[in-house]
């Protein structure tokens, strides 16, 4: 557990060195998952490994780390019910389009690619004419 | 109540626990509703410790920097990401193409559409900037809204938000949409509303949920090189 929290840990502060010398406004973690990502691959690490446990028993209570960032939300409730139209409209509007967006590109490349289909069963009887 | 009682419940210790049991309870309606898509444990532990520092009259910023210890490992975990990345890497064989170049798009469109659908409606351009971030998984959101210079907290309850609406309604929607393959469908879910989402996918379809895991991965990555390239036009 210990060692592979000693990875992730590393891999972090890498990801912060990173972004710190090269300016950019990318959060260091995320670097770091990228960086730990190729990392797994070149090593084919296989899920025994302790990067692959301590980093599973993290993910499990991912929930649980953004609490106290979520809990700030007692400091906005105003300003939630002032701008609840712009919120909502933008959360939901923005959820759709980009719903449609990624999956009308996704089948549409994957035609354009001619690669198999793997439609869910049942699906394509009533709606295959447009 | 007695001063001393008081300070105890207003120390760290007491904080700490207030938080781990929302967060419990949170866990055991999970358990007790079947998993339903609105009992998330964070939205419950959320409004525990929320009531208890009104209540309690705490400063938020002495709430934060008394559950320091829980939020630290926000970092660790999001770099952990990487691992169902890797895990569910070997199924993209064949698909790469369609797989970036839909997540990239999408990206920029849940973008692009969260700022400029705010601010017709009159948001600010903090609010804006909070928005922009929501497609992205949690942490990633909070992260990025950090240094956008947007507003942390709401930016974990939209994205949140976000994954939970998508969770109920996604897969109606895609039918509606006439989206069928189940790699896209996972896909369009994972990007647009990360791992809330990704998780209803899990429970509908082995592919569905596999293909959301890795678009909720690639998603984060690729709307946290967009929205600072993107803020340079929009703000």
């Amino acid at each position: 557990m210990i060692t592979g929290l000693t990875w992730l840990l590393a891999f972090q502060v890498l990801g912060e060195a990173i972004v710190r010398v090269l300016d950019v406004t990318v959060p260091g973690p995320v670097v770091g998952m990228l960086l730990l990502f190729v990392y797994l691959r070149v090593r084919r690490y296989d899920d025994s490994g302790s990067i692959v446990r301590a980093g599973s028993a993290l993910l499990r209570h991912l929930q649980l780390f953004f609490i106290p960032a979520g809990v700030g939300i007692v400091a906005y409730l105003g300003l939630l019910g002032e701008h609840a139209l712009p919120i909502s409209v933008a959360l939901l509007g923005s959820w759709l389009l980009g719903l449609a967006v990624v999956g009308w590109t996704a089948v549409g490349l994957e035609r354009l690619l001619g690669a198999p289909r793997d439609d869910l069963p049942g699906a394509g009887e009533t709606g295959e004419v447009p | 109540m007695r001063e001393d009682l008081l300070d105890l419940a207003r120390s760290p210790l007491t904080l700490l626990l207030v938080t781990l049991a929302g967060y419990q309870a949170g866990r055991w309606l999970q358990t007790r509703t079947g998993g339903h898509a609105l009992a998330q444990p964070v939205l419950v532990a959320i409004a525990v410790a929320g009531t208890a520092i009104t209540v309690l009259d705490v400063d938020y910023a002495d709430y934060r920097s008394a559950t320091e210890l829980i939020a630290f490992w926000l970092g660790p975990a999001t770099v952990a990401l990487a691992i169902p990345l890797h895990r569910q890497a070997d199924r993209l064989k064949g698909f790469v193409v369609p797989l970036l170049v839909a997540v990239v798009v999408g990206a920029a469109t849940s973008i692009v559409s969260a700022v400029l659908l705010a601010r017709l409606l009159g948001a600010d351009e903090a609010l804006e900037k909070t928005l922009s971030t929501k497609a992205a998984t949690t942490p990633v959101a909070i992260a990025l809204t950090e240094t956008l210079g947007g507003i942390p907290p709401l930016a974990a309850v939209f994205a949140i938000v976000t994954g939970i609406v998508s969770a109920i309604t996604a897969p109606a929607v895609l039918n509606l949409l006439r989206i069928r393959d189940r790699r896209a469908r996972g896909l369009a879910v994972g990007a647009v509303s990360h791992g809330i989402g990704a998780s209803r996918m899990l429970r509908e379809d082995e592919t569905e949920g596999a293909f959301a895991g890795l678009a909720m991965g690639l998603s984060a990555l690729a709307i946290s090189l967009l929205v600072p390239v993107l803020a340079l036009v929009l703000f």
